[in-house]
């Protein structure tokens, strides 16, 4: 009894029903937040002392950098998941959070990079935190181009399932390595961190923004999800009546 | 039962020369490294190919970036560990797949024995055949690129060790991407960003001993990571056939 709720959160229809009630509420909440983080971060919080405005990307560089990581998390707990109790719906999820993330990854490095450019004076910079990053960008296309490479969905599921648990094991010892890798070979010329504290006046809209990139993120990913649950259960009953109602 | 029915010969292990009549292929580790062993050594082109691929590149070098020899002197404990690193790599997609073809791959996984130690013992010959000349054949190359004396030693040390993590990990991706037509690009899509720290440890032990200092500590890193690779990798790769063979 205690194991239903469990079993019943395997089931792609059960998932699909249910998150139709879930996804105005999401959406909206995480837009307002968006809106407020933004309009705050970019119009009223004070200048930096050094940077002058071109500090603002922090509200969406910093977000979207949690994000990419966490997402990895995410991304391979659903996979591991999914191998372990053979759950169909996991496995959706963790396809679903791969592009994603990738994304997520590129705006971080991105915005990363048009962000060095008046503060460092370079676009790009081999440092231990940039590089890191890259490298997750690439783990998350190792997962992607894995999944395209298979015709057969469920034997896609399962490798990419096990390409992220071993780049989950990697993630720690590749950042590590890199960080020792660059405190080696480069003279600390430049500093990612101005300094560790932030005002409460910049911190309050960041922390805004990045709860709003939270719940656009869960947005995106439930989204995603019921899109691949549709294309893998077109077969079933559900999905044709679904698709007759909605004719 | 005898093993010999639970255990079909596959037309690659039943060849006369190597098994007498009536001899049955060795039950542990120690039968399949040998059986393994001669089958590499009969595929001379195989040995060779990584090898040459490894002096025709680093052939390349100068003829890109000059002759000088101050220059390649700086570039040679990188490119030399690059170049070991797509050399290994190369050559690992051909680890399982003409085990999978013949279906012995198969075969393997429905032996007694702990699928763990074929791959360990599949990846050792890999090694022995790929890693071991590699690392033998780095001092002509550094030679040619003007490497500084200090950097002999702790080039081939290093190769040695970092070239088994790189078989290893390889393995992995060489697993998942065994029942796909052609894997070459994306094995090495998946397995690239995995290889990030036994390079950065290697290239950086060599440039270390470079400019005189010691460089103990970076053999110790690539060690500790070879041991945790021995440990993890063949285990990740058993998964990964598992799900290969699976279709």
């Amino acid at each position: 009894m205690a194991w239903q709720w469990f079993h019943r959160l395997g089931s792609p229809r059960w998932f699909y029903e249910k998150s139709s009630a879930w996804l105005p509420w999401l959406a909206g909440a995480s837009v307002l937040l968006l809106l407020v983080g933004a309009a705050w971060g970019l119009g009223f919080a004070p200048q930096d002392a050094k940077q002058g405005n071109s500090y603002r990307i922090i509200y969406i560089h910093v977000p979207a950098s949690f994000l990419a990581l966490a997402g990895y998390y995410l991304m391979a707990i659903s996979g591991a998941i999914g191998l372990i109790w053979k759950m169909k719906l996991s496995f959706v999820v963790m396809r679903a959070a791969a592009p994603i993330g990738a994304a997520l990854t590129f705006v971080a490095l991105l915005t990363g990079a048009v962000w060095g450019k008046p503060t460092w004076g370079t676009y790009w910079v081999w440092d231990a935190r940039i590089t890191s990053m890259l490298i997750l960008f690439f783990l998350y296309v190792g997962v992607i181009a894995l999944s395209r490479a298979f015709s057969r969905d469920q034997l896609a599921d399962k490798a990419c399932a096990l390409l992220a648990l071993v780049g989950t094991v990697n993630i720690p010892i590749i950042y590590k390595s890199v960080d020792w890798w660059f405190t080696l070979h480069q003279p600390a010329t430049i500093k990612l961190t101005e300094s560790s504290s932030i005002d409460p006046s910049m911190f309050y809209p960041l922390l805004t923004m990045i709860i709003g990139f939270y719940g656009f993120y869960a947005w995106a990913l439930i989204l995603h999800t019921r899109t691949l649950v549709l294309q893998r259960e077109w077969r079933t009953q559900w999905v044709q009546k679904l698709m007759g109602e909605g004719r | 039962m005898p093993r010999a029915d639970r255990f079909p010969p596959a037309p690659g292990y039943s060849s006369p020369a190597i098994l007498a009549p009536g001899e049955r292929c060795g039950p542990g580790f120690a039968g399949l490294l040998r059986v393994e062993l001669l089958l590499a050594l009969r595929r001379r082109s195989d040995i060779a190919n990584p090898l040459l691929f490894f002096v025709t590149v680093l052939a390349l070098l100068p003829i890109g970036v000059g002759p000088e020899p101050a220059l390649l002197a700086r570039l040679a404990p990188g490119m030399i560990w690059v170049m070991a690193l797509l050399a290994t790599l190369l050559s690992q997609e051909s680890l399982f797949r003409s085990d999978f073809e013949d279906g012995s791959l198969e075969q393997l996984t429905l032996s007694p024995q702990p699928l763990y130690f074929a791959v360990l013992a599949k990846v050792a010959v890999h090694w022995l055949v790929t890693g071991l000349p590699l690392a033998l054949l780095s001092p002509l190359l550094g030679l040619m690129l003007n490497l500084p004396a200090a950097g002999y030693g702790c080039l081939v040390l290093s190769l040695l060790l970092g070239t088994a993590s790189l078989s290893l990990i390889g393995s992995v991706g060489a697993a998942l991407t065994v029942a796909l037509r052609r894997p070459g690009l994306l094995l090495a899509l998946i397995v690239m960003p995995l290889y990030v720290p036994v390079l950065i440890f290697g290239a950086g032990a060599v440039q270390a001993a470079i400019d005189g200092y010691a460089y103990g500590v970076q053999l110790a890193v690539l060690a500790a990571l070879l041991a945790g690779a021995a440990a993890l990798a063949p285990l990740a790769a058993a998964g990964a056939i598992r799900i290969s063979t699976d279709s």
